[in-house]
Formats: C-alpha cells, structure tokens, sequence
C-alpha cells in the first residue's frame, strides 16, 4: 500500500489499493472537469490549471497528466493561487484554478474581490465540495456561504452546475465570458440531471424550467436540482401541480424568470445547499419584493447554524434536503 | 555574484536625480488636491522609482499595453502618488488628469487602478498579494512570445503579511528567474517603527531562507541602485532576486525624515512652501 501517487497514475488504480483514486474513480463531475480543459486546451484556449494539494480530490490530476506543462502545483497557498492566477491572467492566459469552496470562497474571499473581480480578469474558479458534502470533515470544510459572498462581489459570474453534463455546458459556455466566474460544484458525484443533448442550448443567465407548476414552483440551484426534481415527481402523484426551476446561474441572476413566477404559481420553494441567509433564497426574495402580485415564498436550505458531522447523505435527511425531506417541506408549507 | 558593470554615466546620474526629485515635487503637488496622502512612502521609493523608470525597465514610450515589457508592481500601491506622475511621463496618460488626482471621477486614486489607469500593470492597495500577482505574471511570461521580467516593490511593513512568504515560497520552488522583488526598507509602518511592531529582521536570512538571491542595497544611491539592477538585470539568474533596499521614510524633508508620523498626512500653505523649497535644492 502506498500513498505516493507521484510515479504513476492516480487513476486506474483499482482494487482497493488507496481510497481516495477510487473515490476519484467514481467522481464523474471531476473527470469532466480535467477532460473539458483538456479538450479546450487541445483547441488552443490559452488555459492553464492550478490546484492548492487537492489535484486528486478534483480530479485535476487527469489534467496535469496531460498537460504537465500547463499545471501549476501551488501547495497548500490557497490565497497566493487566487492572487497568482490574477497575474496569470493579465499576461492573456485563461487560469482554471480550484479547491476546497470552504477555502477558496472564504479564505480567499479578498483576493477573488480585488485581484480578479474588481480587475476584472477572466480568472476560472472551481470551488469544490460546496454545502455539507465534505459531512464529517466538519464546519472548516463545509461552504454553506459561499453564495452570499460571491453574489455579492461586482464583476464575478457565479454558477452552479446540477451534474456533469451541465458544469461541461457551462464550461464551454464561459469560455468568452471576459470577467471572473466562480464554480460551485459539489464532490463531482451529483447523480446525472441531464444529457448533452438536453443542453444543447444552453445558455449562461438563463434558468432552466421544467414543467409549469399552478400550486407551487420550486427553485433549486446546483445540488439541489436533482432531488428537487424527484420531490416534484412525488408531489405531483399526490395531485398537485408543481414546476420546478433549475437556477444554475446565481450570478447575473434571471430575475425574469422569477418575475415571471406572478401570476402563474401559487407559491415559491427556494432549495440550496447553503445557509438560508443570502444565498438563492435571498436572491429569489429580492426579486419577488419589487414584483406586483408575487406569490407566496418559502425559503428552503441549511439553516443559520454549523452542521452537525455526518456523511453528507445523513446530512441532507437531517436537514430534509433529499427528495423526501424536500416533498414534505412542500406538503407542510403548502397545507 | 554582482558583476561589475560599466559606472553610471554623469548624465545619467543627472536624469535620475532629477527625476526623483520630480516624484517628490509631484508628491507634494497632488496630495495638496487630495488634501491628505502618503508623502513619506512615496519619498523613500523616489530613488527607486527613478532607477526603474529611467534605467532599468523595458517600455515603450506612450505604449503602455506593450506586451512586451517589463512589468511594476505595487505591494505597496499606496505610493502610487509617487508613480502616477512617472506614468504621465512616459505618455501613457495625459498630464493633465494628475491635476485632478483623487477628485470625484478622476482615475488616480490613493491606490493604483489598472482598469483605468494605463501604465498601472496592476491594481494594488491589499497589502501582501502583489507579490503572488507578480508570480503569476513571472510564470504567464513563459507562454508569452516575448520574455519580460517582473518587478514588485514591497513595502517593509508588507513583510508582516503571511501572503508574502507564501508567494516567496512558491518562486522558488518552481524556479521562477524572472520575479525581482524590491523592498523599500524604510523602517517604519503607520504605528511605528516596524521593528517595534512585529519585527521582520533578520529580514535577509529570511529571504534567503526562503531560496531568493538576496541584495542590499542603499536605496537613495541612485548609482549603486543602477549598478545593482542592471547586474541584476543582465545577470544570469537561478533563483528569484529581492533587493533589499535600505531607505528613510520621507527622504529629502528633514522634519518628515525625524517624524514618522508623516506614514500619512497634510501640508497646510506654509509648511508646503518650506517643503517645495527644501525639495528643489536637494539636487
């Protein structure tokens, strides 16, 4: 058994030899991650990568494997990465840099303000692990306010993919946004919400509807998209009409799709991954206040406090973020 | 090891003592609009200042954006009252809008803008990330068409930062040649002496330490600055270089050189004229 991964591949080594490649191995987020900067790099995108000693815990080892030479291994130096990739990028490369999102939308939350957003420098960062997902890693590792704070930076886009297909979309999406974007994805094993095919218009800015919903109308970003999704099928067999909304753009926000919401729902169930101060419920909340006839809004996430440890399954049922926990919200909220 | 290079020329020697003297004029004149502004900081880096704008950087005149030069950066961006009027100099921004430095809408601010004041090659006002900035410029130079080289002036103060020895750390190890770092060892920071404050030597075995070549170096010697920075410059370098450029805060204005509270501060009609006198016979 070894821990040295430095002679040879992380991946494919099966067979229960080091915990972590499997758990890479089954992390199909981060092997789209590494294969999409490849295949734009093979374009000739001027990208390069970097990564503060996570590359195997994103998956970003793949890339570096390719690409030795357009990889760079900052250590354990979050803030120096964010900074750093703000020089690169002046000098006309497109750095994807990524870690931990507890670290790098915290720790880091100056530099990405002032060394990439205010320059405005089209600096990529992948904040990795969001919400609850590192469970029992504890409160140092969780990122349920990531959304506040990057929201609230003028110049940067903010997203959130649902699965792989969707964060690949995004990626090739972004690859001319002039500014800053940050990424906030979960451990690169969300369960798959859509095909290529399903996307193939996606846009950046521009929520995702899935189906009308007269009774109530749920919002979900990231993560949250999938179980949403299976809360409304459930709901729907129990007679009510319920649409759901995949808000995968925080940042600019489609306020137009939540304006739109007057009028043609009976209530808003905002559903995130974060803590329910500032984040997608807030947002949602911010447009309804300045619409004429808004619909009721109920505001659905982590709540003000620092999570228990578990593993992030349990984690998700202790806060009634599964599928299960989102329905019976609905039913309580709705009466 | 510094090589010897051929002595400064007296004309040289000249135009750089002039010119720092112009950033200390200029200093006194634009912190008279803000009415408030970093005199001392700006004054301990004037020699530096002048050496790097008129010897040592590859620049094209009024083509600020040339890709390229060679890049300046601020750790300590709040002299950049002292740069701006270099800036205008070079033709890379109109003189005129110095005369409204810091007013509603202008684009000089205390700390340097790059988004909206050309020759700004970054923006700068946090102390401790510009050297890492510097880093990614240094490391960006090596997929550019052209090589250039990377300047950071540092604040003596900034050293406190945990950012700094960050950066310092990874130059090094990925062997970054092309980041030369300048601190302006001026002694003191807004409360005091920075020795008092959190001490920083013995500041060379630090940086050496932390695997840079490490020069020292009298800060004002406009002639063994330029000595220093060409040898540097045209040297063969294998490590990243810091020079440790020993200073007085507020050099040329005697009562600023014995107080240091002048880290920041005014001058009201008379003691301006005192200062411009004393200024302008320093050459």
């Amino acid at each position: 058994m070894t821990a040295d991964l430095s002679t040879e591949s992380a991946i494919g080594q099966r067979g229960g030899s080091w915990q972590l490649t499997q758990l890479l191995d089954q992390a199909a987020g981060f092997h789209v991650l590494s294969d999409t900067l490849a295949e734009l790099t093979e374009q000739g995108h001027p990208i390069v990568v970097g990564t503060a000693d996570l590359k195997y815990s994103n998956g970003l080892v793949l890339y570096a494997e390719k690409y030795p030479d357009r990889f760079i291994q900052f250590g354990i130096s979050e803030q120096n990465m964010i900074s750093a990739a703000a020089g690169l990028a002046s000098t006309g490369l497109q750095p994807w840099v990524a870690t931990f999102a507890s670290f790098l939308a915290l720790l880091c939350a100056e530099q990405m303000r002032t060394d990439t957003a205010y320059t405005n420098l089209p600096v990529r960062m992948v904040g990795h692990h969001t919400g609850v997902t590192l469970g029992f890693y504890g409160t140092s590792h969780h990122a349920t306010e990531d959304l506040s704070i990057t929201r609230s930076i003028a110049n940067l886009t903010v997203l959130a993919p649902a699965d792989p297909a969707q964060l690949r979309a995004m990626i090739l999406a972004s690859v001319d946004v002039q500014g800053p974007i940050y990424f906030r994805i979960g451990r690169g094993r969300d369960p798959q919400v859509y095909t290529r095919d399903d996307l193939s218009d996606f846009a950046l800015g521009k929520a995702i509807t899935h189906g009308q919903g007269r009774d109530l109308t749920i919002v979900a970003t990231g993560s949250m998209v999938h179980p949403s999704l299976e809360a409304a099928k459930v709901l729907r067999s129990e007679g009510r009409s319920v649409g759901v909304i995949d808000m995968h753009t925080i940042k600019p926000f489609d306020s137009e799709a939540v304006a739109a919401l007057a009028g043609n729902t009976g209530a808003v169930l905002t559903v995130e991954e974060h803590n329910v101060i500032g984040g997608l419920g807030a947002a949602v909340a911010e447009v309804l206040a300045e619409t004429v006839n808004s619909p009721r809004l109920f505001r659905h996430g982590i709540p003000d406090e620092y999570a228990p440890v578990g593993p992030p399954t349990h984690l998700y049922a202790h806060y009634r973020l599964d599928a299960a926990g989102i329905a019976a919200v609905a039913r309580e909220r709705l009466g | 090891m510094v090589q010897v290079q051929p002595s400064v020329s007296e004309e040289k020697i000249a135009l750089l003592k002039d010119r720092a003297k112009f950033v200390r004029t200029e200093t006194v004149r634009l912190v008279d609009i803000a009415k408030t502004g970093h005199y001392a900081s700006a004054f301990s880096c004037a020699e530096i200042f002048a050496v790097l704008y008129y010897d040592i950087l590859n620049l094209r005149e009024g083509e600020p954006d040339w890709p390229a030069r060679d890049r300046l950066l601020l750790g300590k961006g709040h002299a950049a009252v002292g740069q701006y009027p270099l800036l205008a100099d070079w033709g890379f921004l109109d003189k005129e809008v110095l005369d409204e430095y810091t007013r509603l809408g202008n684009p000089l601010g205390d700390h340097p803008d790059m988004t909206k004041v050309p020759g700004v090659d970054f923006s700068s006002g946090s102390l401790g990330h510009n050297l890492s900035v510097g880093l990614g410029m240094a490391i960006g130079a090596k997929y550019a068409p052209q090589p250039f080289d990377v300047y950071v002036l540092l604040g003596d103060g900034e050293q406190a930062e945990g950012q700094v020895w960050e950066a310092a750390m990874a130059a090094s190890h990925h062997g970054v040649t092309n980041l030369i770092a300048i601190v302006d060892r001026n002694q003191y920071s807004l409360d005091g002496r920075t020795d008092d404050i959190n001490a920083l030597e013995p500041l060379a075995d630090k940086w050496t330490a932390f695997g840079w070549e490490v020069h020292e170096v009298d800060g004002h010697d406009v002639i063994a600055l330029t000595e220093l920075l060409r040898s540097i410059k045209n040297g063969e370098r294998t490590k990243p270089v810091v020079v440790i450029a020993h200073t007085i805060k507020g050099k040329g204005v005697s009562f600023m050189e014995s107080e240091f509270g002048w880290h920041l501060g005014w001058l009201d009609e008379q003691d301006e004229a005192d200062v411009m006198k004393e200024l302008e016979g320093l050459a």
